[in-house]
C-alpha cells in the first residue's frame, strides 16, 4: 500500500500526522514527511488521515498488483 | 486518426503509447482511462522501475525515513496497459507513426505522449565523473548508492551546485552529522531561482547549520587516489578541499536525444508544444498526434507573456499530465489550456520553501509577510506592475491567497499592509536575479521563448 501527498497542497495543518504518526511527521514548523509505502497494519490510521486532510493532498491506492512488462536491465 | 471525426474510433479502439514511465506518464495514462479510453496503451520506460516519486529521494531517503525502492507511485486507477520497462525509446518516424525502441521493437501509435522527462547534467569531466564517490541524483538508483555512502560515515561530501537539489542534500547531511561544503557558482544558493535578496536567507540558513558553504566559486577538478577514489577537489580561488564524497547537483538535461531526426521541435530546451501540449514540428506548425508533458515539455503560458516555460515541477508534471491526456482523445473544440500556476515546494534545514507564479520573471520585490531576518516571510515578486510571483520560508498559508492575485493580474507592490501589522512599509526593490544569458544551475523555471531579436528563419525539410 502506498501513498503520496501533494505537498503543493498541504498546508501543513498536521492533522495526517496526528492521526497517523507512524507515517506522516512534520519536519520543522510546517515541512511534511511521509513514507510512501506502510503496511497493512496501518490501513484504518492512513485511511482516516487522507480522509482528514482539509486539503485532500494524501493520495493513497491500496493495491500492490504487480507492473509485468519489466524488460530486467536496462537496455 | 487525426481528423476531429476519428475521435470516436480512436477512443474505443486506438493505440496510443506514451514515452516516459514516470510522474507524468502514470498521470496522463490514469487519466485516458478515466475519460473513456478502451484502446491499447503502452507505457515505455528506460528504467527498470515502474513509476516512482522523485521528491522524497533528496529528502526522506537520503535521511534513511524510507527506501529508495519503497517511492512507488499510488494508482489512482487500473489503467490496463502494456508495460515496457527497462528499455529505451530510440527513435520515432512520423510518417510511419510508430516509435522505435532500443531493442529493434517498433510501437506502431494513433497518439503519442512524449514524458521523457529530464536527467541529471553529469560532471563535465568524464574521467573524473567515474571516480567513486561522485555522484548526480536524479534517480531512484542514485539516491539508493547516495544514500548507502551517506550511512557509511563520509568524512566530508561536497556538494557542487547550490540549487533545490545541492541545498536539500546538504541540509541532509548536516541532519546525518555528515561534515559537508558545498561549492555554488553564483553569489548564493538558489539564486536562479529566487533571486538573490531571498538567495540571502538561504545561505544564512546553510552557514547556521554548518554547512562551509563557498560561493562566487566553482569546481575546477575531482582528484582521485590511485584506486580510483575520489579524495579532494579544487576550487577555482585555488583552494583545495579533502573530500570522500561529491554530488554534482548541476541541473537537469532535458532527454530530447531519442527525438532527434523526427522532425519535431526537439532540443535541449525541451519538446515544444502549444498550450493544449501539442508538439510543435520543427518548422512550428503544429501536430495533431503528438503530446508532450512534465519536465520535458516547455510550452507557452498567457498569465506570463506566453513566454515558452519548461517548468521542473512535480505538480507541473501532474496537471499538464492530465491536460495532454484529454486534448489526445478530444475534437479541436473541447481541447483545453495547460494554464496551471507555476508551483514548488522544497524542504531544507526544516524550512518548507515553497513557491508560487514564476519568479524569475520578477522585476521587483517585496517583503509582504514576516521579515528576512527571521527565515520566516513571504516575499511577492513583481513584473511591470502586477503580481507574478510570490515566495515564502515557513509561510505556506499564504501562497494560495498569492496565486488568486496573479491569476488576477493584481497590481505590483501590493496595497494589504493589513494583512501583515509589521509591514508598515513595502518598499520594493531589485530581487536581484542573476543576468539570464548566464547559465545557472537549477533556476527550476526556465524562460524559454525566444526574443524578437533572436529571430532567424531556416526551413527544415522532413527527414532531411
Ligand atoms: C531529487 C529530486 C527532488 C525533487 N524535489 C522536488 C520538489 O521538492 N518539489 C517539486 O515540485 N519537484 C521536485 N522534483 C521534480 C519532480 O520530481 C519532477 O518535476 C517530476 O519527476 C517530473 O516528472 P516527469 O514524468 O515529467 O519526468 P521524470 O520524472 O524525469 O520521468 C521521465 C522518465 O522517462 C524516462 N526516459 C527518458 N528517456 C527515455 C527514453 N528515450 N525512452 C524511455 N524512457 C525514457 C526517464 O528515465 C524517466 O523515468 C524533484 C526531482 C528530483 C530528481
Ligand atoms: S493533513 Fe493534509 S494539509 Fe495537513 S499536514 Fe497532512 S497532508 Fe498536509
Amino acid at each position: 500500500m502506498r501513498l503520496v501527498v501533494d505537498l503543493n497542497r498541504c498546508q501543513g495543518f498536521a492533522q495526517c500526522a496526528f492521526l497517523a504518526p507512524d507515517v506522516f511527521a512534520l519536519h520543522g514548523g510546517e515541512a511534511l514527511l511521509f513514507t510512501s509505502r506502510f503496511d497493512e497494519a496501518l490501513r484504518d490510521q492512513v485511511e482516516q488521515a487522507a480522509a482528514a486532510c482539509p486539503v485532500q493532498a494524501i493520495l493513497v491506492d491500496f493495491s500492490d498488483e504487480p507492473t509485468k512488462g519489466a524488460e530486467g536491465r536496462v537496455g | 486518426m487525426s481528423a476531429d471525426g476519428d475521435v470516436k474510433a480512436l477512443r474505443r479502439k486506438g493505440r496510443i503509447v506514451v514515452v516516459g514511465a514516470s510522474l507524468a506518464g502514470l498521470r496522463a495514462a490514469e487519466t485516458l482511462r478515466d475519460q473513456g479510453f478502451t484502446g491499447s496503451l503502452t507505457l515505455v520506460g528506460d528504467e527498470p522501475y515502474e513509476p516512482y516519486d522523485r521528491p522524497p529521494l533528496s529528502k526522506q531517503v537520503l535521511l534513511g525515513l524510507e527506501c529508495a525502492e519503497d517511492t512507488a507511485l499510488p494508482r489512482t486507477r487500473d489503467i490496463d496497459a502494456e508495460w515496457r520497462l527497462g528499455v529505451a525509446a530510440a527513435g520515432l518516424d512520423r510518417a510511419a507513426k510508430d516509435v522505435r525502441l532500443v531493442n529493434g521493437d517498433t510501437l506502431p501509435y494513433d497518439r503519442l505522449l512524449i514524458t521523457t522527462g529530464t536527467k541529471a547534467r553529469p560532471w563535465f569531466h568524464p574521467e573524473e565523473a567515474a571516480l567513486d564517490g561522485v555522484f548526480v541524483l536524479r534517480t531512484r538508483d542514485d539516491s539508493a548508492r547516495l544514500f548507502r555512502k551517506l550511512a557509511a560515515g563520509p568524512r566530508r561530501v561536497l556538494v557542487i551546485g547550490a540549487g533545490f537539489t545541492g541545498s536539500e542534500i546538504a541540509s541532509v547531511c548536516r541532519e546525518r552529522d555528515v561534515e559537508v561544503t558545498v561549492a555554488e557558482r553564483a553569489p548564493a544558493p538558489l539564486v536562479g531561482a529566487l533571486g538573490e535578496v531571498v538567495a540571502t536567507v538561504a545561505a544564512r540558513l546553510q552557514r547556521d547549520h554548518g554547512v562551509d558553504l563557498r560561493c562566487g566559486v566553482s569546481v575546477t577538478a575531482l582528484e582521485g587516489d590511485p584506486a580510483g577514489r575520489l579524495r579532494r577537489a579544487h576550487l577555482s580561488d585555488g583552494s583545495a578541499i579533502d573530500v570522500d564524497v561529491a554530488v554534482v547537483c548541476l541541473g537537469a538535461l532535458r532527454n530530447t536525444e531519442w527525438l532527434a531526426g523526427s522532425g519535431l521541435a526537439a532540443g535541449p530546451r525541451g519538446v515544444a508544444c502549444d498550450a493544449g501540449c501539442r508538439v510543435f514540428d520543427a518548422n512550428g506548425i503544429v501536430t495533431d498526434d503528438i503530446y508532450a508533458a512534465g519536465d520535458v515539455a516547455r510550452c507557452p503560458h498567457p498569465l506570463f507573456g506566453y513566454q515558452f516555460l519548461s517548468l521542473e515541477h512535480w505538480g507541473n508534471a501532474v496537471e499538464q499530465a492530465r491536460i495532454a491526456a484529454h486534448n489526445m482523445l478530444c475534437a479541436s473544440t473541447d481541447r483545453r489550456p495547460h494554464l496551471w500556476v507555476p508551483m514548488f515546494w522544497s524542504v531544507q534545514f526544516g524550512v518548507n520553501i515553497k513557491s508560487v507564479g514564476v519568479p524569475t520573471l520578477g522585476d521587483q520585490l517585496v517583503v509582504a509577510q514576516g521579515a528576512l531576518d527571521e527565515a520566516r516571510f513571504v516575499a511577492v515578486y513583481g513584473y511591470r506592475g502586477r503580481v507574478i510571483a510570490a515566495a515564502s520560508f515557513d509561510a505556506g498559508k499564504w501562497l494560495g491567497f498569492y496565486q488568486q492575485q496573479i491569476e488576477a493580474g493584481a497590481p505590483f507592490p501590493p496595497d494589504y499592509a493589513l494583512v501583515d501589522r509589521r509591514t508598515d512599509t513595502l518598499q520594493p526593490v531589485d530581487p536581484a536575479f542573476p543576468d539570464p544569458h548566464l547559465p545557472t544551475h537549477e533556476p527550476t523555471v526556465t524562460v524559454t521563448g525566444h526574443s524578437p531579436t533572436e529571430r532567424r528563419v531556416q526551413f527544415v525539410a522532413p527527414h532531411a
